[in-house]
């Protein structure tokens, strides 16, 4: 259970008062300086906290208002997580129209980082599946925002910072059942993803790869590929995964993710599978949310915490920029548990600020070793600027406010919406 | 499926309990003081499963109301398999020391409305149905800290404990739930340590009190081994130590 005021990467430490929020009919509660909405605290770094200033915890806002078993639609408070969602609408055939990689989040923080998950190709981002929502500023006022509005596009990707988002009204999508058909493929080269990618993202709603960050050469970006779609479930095939789960009960003193324990993981990760090809039916809880069966795994990294870069490289210089960036982490000796490789589709995103965009997305994990890890990620950056890239605020703790301004140019017209009492630790970072 | 009476319910335990009884397919009947937060509560369960829902406002101290509400309960569902008594305050302990009046309020919210809803609910209640209270641990000893609060809720556990007694040859199970520390609104500015609870957690456990006809159940159960202990002792000591 992360508590209210860190964020996952559990870096930077921030203090900062709590004021809940419990009852969307309200006014916000009276604060001193400035306040940002906070959801459940996914998110990596600093865009989810406001140092010396109040978190307006949300997750007290978790009712449903309404939902429609007919045609999908879900209307309910901003602080309801994916999976409230997923336990109420799963048994009557819905499923949630874009997930990230831990239900654990909230409609009102997925909206605020217009999050993406393995179907962006086919579905884009969670903002595309939102009918409408209200926003509660400081001065008092309610609007109720629709996407034609200037204000939905400041606010989806908006990071907290155009006000508290009180409920919203999402598109479900109609699955048959909880189960995937799964197709796993091991491949030997990072030519061979931009292969496999580009053949999947006709043929599969899910795609995804996850690579050996370390292996060097002719593996540069060995991996596997997964890909998947709903399927019926077969009764009586398997019974659903337990949901018994394992926890990280204490953080240990020193980061048990070093070099020691990365180099035979990534390699028996790579290995652990066999034959090239592997299908299997799988329950959508081990396929979508693999990590959430641990509960508090950020803990692993020890006090310190850790980093998270995710980056997008554009179509034209994707394959040599994450050739470059591999090869920086392997000669840095520095690697991730796993980097997770994925080829976002071209469907234009709606929020000024929103992090997906055509070509593809890396993203690392990195234990907080001090020094040697801020300037590795500061040369993973360079290699991002100079192939025109982005890197994700979800999950960025250090990146300069010269990267993020050259990376989300709608920046300028973004400033005019932000709630004049609402702040951020990562907005003043990246504005100063 | 169910029939469920909550008084208090938008009490944050009590909304917790309600999403467990919703996913079961339950039918609510939510009575408070806020109608319209009922019927936000109502169309959350409503989403969550339940079978029906139905709101009433009611203000605890107008006891003269009680009947009403309960009449409409009745007449609504037919029959109640399940009432749970969760409304409460947490009153300002040195506010009362300095108010009679405030005092008595207090304790009439706390205590008093409890006993006469319990008393006017009984004889409506058939055999396998519960009658259910929040109490607290804070009843099991009177405390500097918070004792007009400690005594009402030891008037319910007591009035309970009789209350067990006589509906047990009927066949009705007479619950006292006794939480401790619980993260809710109410207890919003006080420091949290490892003893706090969520709600849902006492959620859980109110059902599963219910469901196995328990008489007394302390939630989390660890707070059965600390009152064991705070209550045996002594008195001579127990003046003396600041709780
Ligand atoms: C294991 C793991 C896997 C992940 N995988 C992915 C992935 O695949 N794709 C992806 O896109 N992201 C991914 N993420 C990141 C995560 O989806 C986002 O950070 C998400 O926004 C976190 O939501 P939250 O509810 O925890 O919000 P928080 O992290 O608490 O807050 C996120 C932002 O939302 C704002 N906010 C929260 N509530 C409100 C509100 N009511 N009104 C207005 N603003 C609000 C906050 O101010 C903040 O800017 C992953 C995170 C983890 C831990």
């Amino acid at each position: 259970m992360t508590e209210p005021g860190q964020s996952w990467g559990r870096y930077p430490r921030a203090r900062q008062r709590i004021a809940p929020l419990t009852d969307r009919r309200r006014e916000l509660p009276s604060f001193d300086g400035s306040a940002l909405p906070y959801g459940n605290g996914r998110s990596y770094g600093d865009s989810c906290l406001n140092p010396g200033g109040t978190l307006l915890h949300a997750r007290g806002l978790d009712r449903f208002l309404a939902f429609d078993p007919a045609t999908g639609v879900l209307r309910c408070e901003a602080g309801v997580s994916f999976a409230e969602i997923i336990a109420m609408a799963l048994p009557q055939g819905w499923f949630l129209p874009v997930t990230p990689g831990t239900r654990y989040v909230t409609v009102g923080g997925a909206i605020a980082n217009d999050v993406h998950g393995k179907n962006h190709h086919g579905s884009g981002n969670f903002g595309h599946h939102l009918r409408c929502f209200e926003l509660l500023r400081s001065d008092g006022s309610r609007r109720v925002c629709t996407p034609a509005d200037e204000l939905f596009a400041a606010t989806v990707g908006g990071l907290g910072l155009t006000g508290a988002i009180t409920w919203a009204e999402v598109q479900l999508k109609r699955v048959p059942g909880p189960w995937l058909e799964a197709e796993s493929i091991r491949f030997g080269h990072l030519d061979e993803f931009f292969a496999l990618s580009a053949e999947s993202a006709h043929s599969h709603e899910y795609t995804v790869a996850w690579i050996d960050c370390l292996a060097r050469g002719r593996s540069l970006g060995r991996g596997h590929f997964l890909r998947a779609d709903h399927a019926p479930g077969e009764p009586g095939l398997r019974p659903p995964p337990s949901t018994a789960r394992l926890s990280m009960p204490f953080t240990p003193p020193l980061s048990l993710v070093n070099r020691l324990s990365l180099r035979p993981f990534n390699w028996a990760y790579y290995h652990r599978q066999r034959a090239p090809r592997q299908r299997a039916s799988v329950h959508y809880g081990p396929y979508f949310y693999p990590l959430d069966g641990i509960r508090d795994w950020n803990r692993m990294y020890g006090p310190r915490g850790f980093l998270q870069h995710q980056c997008v490289l554009p179509p034209g210089s994707a394959r040599d920029g994450i050739a470059a960036l591999l090869g920086e982490i392997s000669r840095s000796g520095n690697g991730s548990f796993l980097a997770v490789l994925k080829e976002f589709g071209d469907i234009p995103s709606r929020g000024l600020l929103s992090f997906p965009r055509p070509g593809t997305t890396l993203a690392l994990d990195f234990p907080n070793t001090g020094p040697a890890i801020f300037a590795l990620l500061d040369r993973l950056d360079a290699v991002v600027a100079e192939a025109g890239g982005a890197v994700y605020p979800a999950k960025d703790a250090r990146m300069s406010g010269r990267l993020f301004r050259s990376a989300f140019p709608q920046w300028e017209r973004f400033q005019t919406h932000i709630d004049p009492q609402f702040s951020s630790g990562f907005w003043r970072r990246v504005m100063e | 499926m169910q029939r469920v009476l909550i008084i208090g319910a938008a009490s944050a335990i009590a909304e917790a309990t309600a999403r467990v009884y919703a996913a079961r397919g339950a039918a609510l009947f939510l009575v408070g003081r806020d109608a319209e937060r009922l019927a936000g509560i109502a169309a959350d369960l409503s989403v969550r499963g339940a079978a029906k829902t139905a709101v009433r406002a009611l203000d605890v101290n107008v006891y003269e109301a009680h009947q009403a509400v309960l009449d409409a309960a009745w007449s609504e569902f037919g029959e109640i398999d399940l009432v749970l008594i969760a409304h409460g305050t947490l009153p300002d302990q040195p506010a009362c020391e300095a108010s009679v009046e405030l005092a008595l309020r207090e304790f009439s919210t706390n205590g008093l409305s409890t006993i006469a809803l319990a008393t006017a609910i009984a004889p409506r209640l058939k055999a396998g149905a519960t009658l259910a209270a929040i109490s607290s641990v804070a009843g099991d000893r009177g405390r500097a800290s918070n004792y007009l609060y400690g005594s009402a809720k030891a008037a319910v556990s007591t009035f309970f404990s009789g209350l067990r007694q006589r509906l047990n040859a009927d066949g009705i199970n007479v619950l006292t739930i006794k939480p401790g520390f619980v993260d809710t609104p109410m207890t919003q500015s006080f420091k949290k340590g490892a003893l706090w609870a969520k709600p849902d957690q006492v959620a859980h456990g109110i059902a599963a009190a219910v469901d196995r006809r328990r008489g007394v159940a302390y939630l989390p159960w660890f707070w059965w081994g600390i009152m064991q202990v705070i209550k045996n002792i002594p008195e001579f000591v127990f003046r003396r130590v600041k709780l």
